[in-house]
């Protein structure tokens, strides 16, 4: 049965994504794991602080899984809600599962607890690169509602991979941010078309940021995650920095006088870009240029 | 204070230190040994390339100093907005300077950061505070927005949050409450430059020490325990 990862709730996605009756949650609601400093503002909190943790399984493989849920307060970052994704990476140090998958959907910090927030998502950067370094893949799936931005975007790209949908965004400053900041001349964020190709999840696969592009479906993160199980193992030597540094300063030299994600498609070697939104995944596959891997 | 007066300050022994734009970085005398100082000025935003020249300093001075200690003294307004920066994947280079920083720490370089102008967001995020441990000069400001920003738009009332701030450190910005949370270790109200020294002697790298100053100083109780229940829940 079809699920699809951007109508669902961050449960339904952990049950779509695992083996049936798997999953046992960190933490459940009724031990009401809630945000102090929402209390103090006479603000609904939510019992699990709008994050899920727990282990589960796929296809057999034992795994660590937080799941944020953009529907309490866009899941967004306070100190609760950092802390179980930092206990979570902890614990995958200590158990030594196939892998963590991070289903993230977050605004980045939580405003209402700007401090808290910012420091929390500073130890869960922390976190996922010392589970790397002990050698504990961690996977990133974006596919919710509200994208990933801020702070989060930045932990998805400390991560060993992402899989993104076409439906998934990132980017650290939102577009109604930017827009904002600098005006609907620099970013117009109603500007849907605009809004997907400079930060969905084709423009992050063309450039290579996001591993694997997969259709909107849960059956199809889960085959995408068994898939890199088989392949990744964390390498943050000092030649994978060296060599992610000069890709990316490739990328800066190659496509820094961009202004359009047309641009950089077309510099990639896509025969028709304005074309390439309009496609299926499998046909976007299909025709896709060879990616930039930078 | 200007960054050339305070790195005259902080290095009486003498520095290399060299500016480039918004840039600083070289070679430092600090009485217990050579250090590298690595710095942006005029709290600056921070964007693809500069994200790039900072990482790009953290891996040559892993390369040509094994072990070497990393002073940073980042001044940011936090990472620059605007399309192109998301559209080259402005959260990849920045991430990228946090990973150079994780690595040098892991190859036995003790990092310690020095807020001594403006801390904000992302650029905060991913240079001073994957620091061992981080510092700041009085009179400095760390924060993720200002309380008026944050009033309009969490809608609330913004004297409820001018008052909360007299007890609590989460909403306001300022370097004294990020020392209530654990995330600043001490603010240097004397000679910076004993701080400095004894900040390199001691040094312990501990991922858990901040939550746990945090707890200890009653400005973050909650990081603590609830990483520690899912670290060590039975389930």
């Amino acid at each position: 049965m079809n699920c699809s990862f951007r109508e669902a709730t961050a449960r339904m996605r952990i049950a779509g994504l695992v083996d049936e009756g798997s999953f046992i949650e960190f933490l459940p609601p009724p031990q009401r794991t809630c945000s102090p400093h929402l209390r103090a503002l006479d603000l609904p909190a939510a019992f699990d602080d709008g994050v899920i943790v727990g282990r589960g399984r796929i296809a057999g493989h034992a795994l660590l899984l937080a799941a944020q849920e953009g529907g309490f307060m866009g899941g967004s970052v306070g100190e609760v809600h950092g802390a179980k994704i930092t206990g979570l990476l902890e614990r995958a140090q200590r158990e030594n599962p196939a892998a963590v998958l991070l289903l993230v959907e977050s605004g980045g910090v939580r405003l209402h607890e700007a401090n808290a927030g910012l420091i929390a998502v500073s130890e869960i950067m922390r976190a996922v690169l010392s589970t790397r370094t002990a050698g504990v893949p961690v996977l990133v799936l974006n596919g919710g509602q509200y994208g990933c931005f801020g702070g989060m975007s930045i932990v998805s790209r400390l991560c060993d991979a992402i899989i993104m949908s076409e439906e998934g965004r990132m980017g650290l400053s939102g577009p109604e941010v930017i827009e904002s900041a600098c005006g609907v001349e620099e970013f117009d964020s109603r500007d849907r078309a605009l809004v997907w190709r400079t930060v969905g999840g084709k423009h992050r696969y063309l450039t290579g940021d996001a591993a694997m592009l997969v259709e909107d479906d849960a059956a199809a993160f889960r085959a995408a995650v068994l898939q890199l199980l088989d392949s990744i193992t964390p390498n943050l030597s000092l030649g994978a920095l060296l060599a992610e540094h000069q890709r990316l300063g490739e990328r800066l030299a190659r496509f820094g006088g961009c202004s359009d994600a047309l641009e950089v498609w077309r510099l990639l070697g896509a025969e028709a870009p304005e074309s390439l939104p309009l496609l299926e995944i499998a046909e976007f596959l299909a025709v896709a240029p060879s990616r930039g891997r930078s | 204070m200007s960054p050339r007066t305070l790195l005259t300050e902080l290095f009486p022994l003498g520095h290399e230190v060299r500016f480039e734009a918004e840039f600083f970085a070289g070679a430092a005398r600090t009485a217990v040994g050579p250090v590298h100082v690595i710095g942006t000025v005029n709290e600056v935003l921070i964007g693809v390339e500069l994200a790039h020249r900072l990482a790009a300093e953290t891996l040559a001075v892993v390369q040509a100093h094994p072990g070497r200690p990393l002073v940073l003294m980042v001044d940011t307004n936090g990472q620059r907005p605007g399309r192109r920066d998301e559209l080259l994947g402005i959260d990849g280079y920045l991430a990228l300077i946090a990973k150079c920083l994780h690595f040098a720490r892991l190859r036995g370089h003790p990092i310690v950061s020095l807020v001594y102008g403006l801390a904000v967001s992302g650029g905060f995020l991913a240079t001073n505070l994957c620091a061992d441990a981080c510092f700041a000069l009085p009179d400095t400001e760390i924060q993720v927005m200002n309380l008026p920003a944050m009033a309009r738009i969490t809608r609330i009332d913004l004297d409820r949050l001018r008052t909360l701030s007299r007890t609590s450190p989460v909403f306001a910005p300022g370097a004294e409450n990020y020392v209530r949370m654990g995330a600043i270790e001490a603010v240097w109200t004397d000679t910076a430059a004993e701080r400095l020294v004894a900040a390199l002697k001691d040094l312990v790298a501990d991922d858990h020490r901040r939550r746990r100053d945090g707890a200890a100083r009653a400005g973050r109780l909650c990081a603590e325990p609830v990483s520690a229940r899912v670290c060590h829940d039975a389930s």
